[in-house]
């Protein structure tokens, strides 16, 4: 996804008003678009706090923002500047984060980024993308930086088999008939839980875009079971789920990225496993839910 | 030009005032706003939207009471407004809201953020091509504890943002002080630097207008007393 979100963000400086603003990650591959807009490609060193509060100064001459670097170090360490810089003087600006929850999992707690969906909730009016194959980003990325108000693109090295370019609503994947629970996949979190519930009668629906969260086709879909699944901090929608359904007897899992600091390395596929969110780990949380298969 | 009369600017912050009283920093910060507005910005209420207008951005957002005594004086907000600063139905909060006050560049309050947003103001204006305007930012020698200033007075410096003035007003107020003068943590970044005393209109004009248009400009206005 970081190969296609550099190509994009080089035919999207091809308009004077976007600008991209980095903190040394990615800057080589960067640098045959730097030296085509030398104006507009900044790279302000390893300086989180001043490259969003450079992105807000742009945004208030007219320019369009695209800011880039590492999910922790972007949403985490500048949430200020995010919330002031951007929000309070009432500019956009379109945040591009790799490394998502466990991406670099052998670098350590330092590199996760499993809470950057829900700080970016904690603020008002953005869209959040997060998509689940690299042929969605191109479309996505182009979408945002068009548009005029703040978004967040959650980048990873992971990956569905199939991208789904058209999925800001929840997109039916598989469709178990009326009243079968309904199972939302959040981004890349897609494949494995298809394949938890391959032997279930589960709606799955597919969406890379959860903010804002197309409430109005989780109720059309919604019986009184809905699982969540999310690529990042277990319990992030929950909110949204809970306040669209409010008006009808429910239940809900949310299932996610835990909260403790595991304190191990190895690679994402067994962080997925620890969180449970494998196909195997799954399939135990979602039959505990629904109840043994009959 | 038209200037501003001593008389007018008190009789217009004892409207702010309203009875209350106020810290030092207000006064430590209204000659260099003073200058400003009289004699170097290159902005009226009439160009506020202008492109090509000079960027004023207060960063030390609570030096408030004579930004908006000068805002009222110079006819960018109705002089009306003051009276009711803070209150339930204003538009003057303690500290100042850009989409709230014409002639307000910046929301601040919090510490350290009105350097960054100036570099940001500066890039901008340098990527369309308009080499006019110029980018003034107000901080205060405490602020400067805030390390985001010293990510944006490094990048600033070692990049020759040529658009960009950063006005320290010392008043000798950071705990833990800046031994060699806060002017040194910029030139040693390749800033030039003027520092004046911060009472002296002639002094703050000259500094203020001194930049040499190769590299960011900091004016330390110096002002005994105050936070």
């Amino acid at each position: 996804m970081r190969e296609e979100f550099v190509r994009t963000a080089e035919e999207v400086l091809a308009d004077p008003r976007s600008v991209l603003v980095l903190a040394d990650i990615s800057a080589a591959a960067f640098d045959p678009a730097a030296a085509r807009y030398p104006d507009r490609v900044v790279n302000v060193g390893i300086r989180e706090q001043l490259m969003v509060g450079v992105a807000g100064g742009l945004a208030l001459t007219g320019q369009r923002p695209i800011v880039h670097s590492y999910a922790p170090f972007l949403v985490e360490r500048a949430y200020e500047q995010i919330k002031l810089d951007l929000g309070h003087q009432g500019v956009g600006a379109v945040l591009v984060g790799i490394g998502a929850s466990y991406d670099r999992a052998a670098s350590g707690r330092t590199h996760l980024g499993p809470a950057d969906v829900a700080l970016i909730d904690t603020l008002d009016g953005w869209t959040v993308h997060v998509p689940g194959h690299a042929d969605e980003v191109r479309p996505l990325l182009r979408a945002a930086v068009c548009g005029s108000g703040s978004a967040y693109l959650r980048l990873s090295t992971r990956s569905n088999a199939t991208a789904y370019p058209e999925a800001d609503g929840l997109r039916v994947v598989r469709d178990a008939g009326p009243g079968a629970p309904l199972l939302v996949a959040v981004g890349p979190a897609l494949d494995a839980a298809l394949d938890a519930v391959a032997d279930r009668p589960v709606t799955v629906a597919y969406t890379h875009r959860p903010r804002p969260f197309d409430t109005t086709g989780l109720r059309a879909l919604a019986g009184s079971e809905v699982i969540l699944v999310e690529p990042y901090l277990a319990g992030t929608s929950t909110r949204v789920v809970s306040e669209a359904l409010a008006d009808r007897p429910h239940r809900l899992l949310a299932l996610g990225v835990g909260r403790a600091d595991l304190r191990r390395y190895g690679g994402p596929e067994d962080h997925d496993r620890w969180h449970g969110l494998d196909a195997a780990g799954l399939r135990r949380s979602i039959d505990a839910f629904l109840g043994p298969t009959v | 030009m038209t200037t501003t009369t001593a008389t007018e600017l008190a009789a217009l912050l004892d409207r702010v005032r309203a009875g209350r009283e106020f810290g030092p920093n207000v006064y430590s910060t209204l000659d260099v706003l003073q200058v400003l507005y009289d004699r170097v910005l290159r902005v009226t209420p009439a160009t506020v939207d202008d492109p090509d207008r000079d960027r004023f951005l207060l960063s030390k957002g609570h030096a408030v009471a004579g930004y908006y005594a000068l805002l009222a004086a110079r006819g960018f907000v109705p002089v009306e407004w003051l009276d009711d600063q803070g209150g339930p139905a204003s538009r003057l909060g303690d500290h100042p809201d850009r989409t709230l006050v014409p002639g307000v560049e910046i929301g601040s309050g919090s510490l350290g953020h009105g350097l960054g947003l100036g570099v940001g103001t500066a890039l901008g204006l340098r990527a369309q091509g308009r080499t006019n305007p110029r980018v003034y930012v107000l901080l205060g020698d405490a602020e400067l504890d805030e390390g985001s200033n010293h990510e944006a007075v490094a990048y600033a410096g070692a990049t020759g943002l040529a658009n960009l003035t950063a006005i320290v007003v010392d008043n000798h107020s950071a705990t833990h002080g800046w031994p060699g003068g806060a002017a040194s943590r910029f030139t040693v970044n390749g800033w030039s630097a003027a520092t004046v005393d911060g009472r002296d209109h002639d002094a703050l004009h000259r500094a203020l207008t001194g930049h040499d248009h190769h590299r960011p400009h900091v004016v330390v206005a110096v002002v005994d007393g105050g936070e």
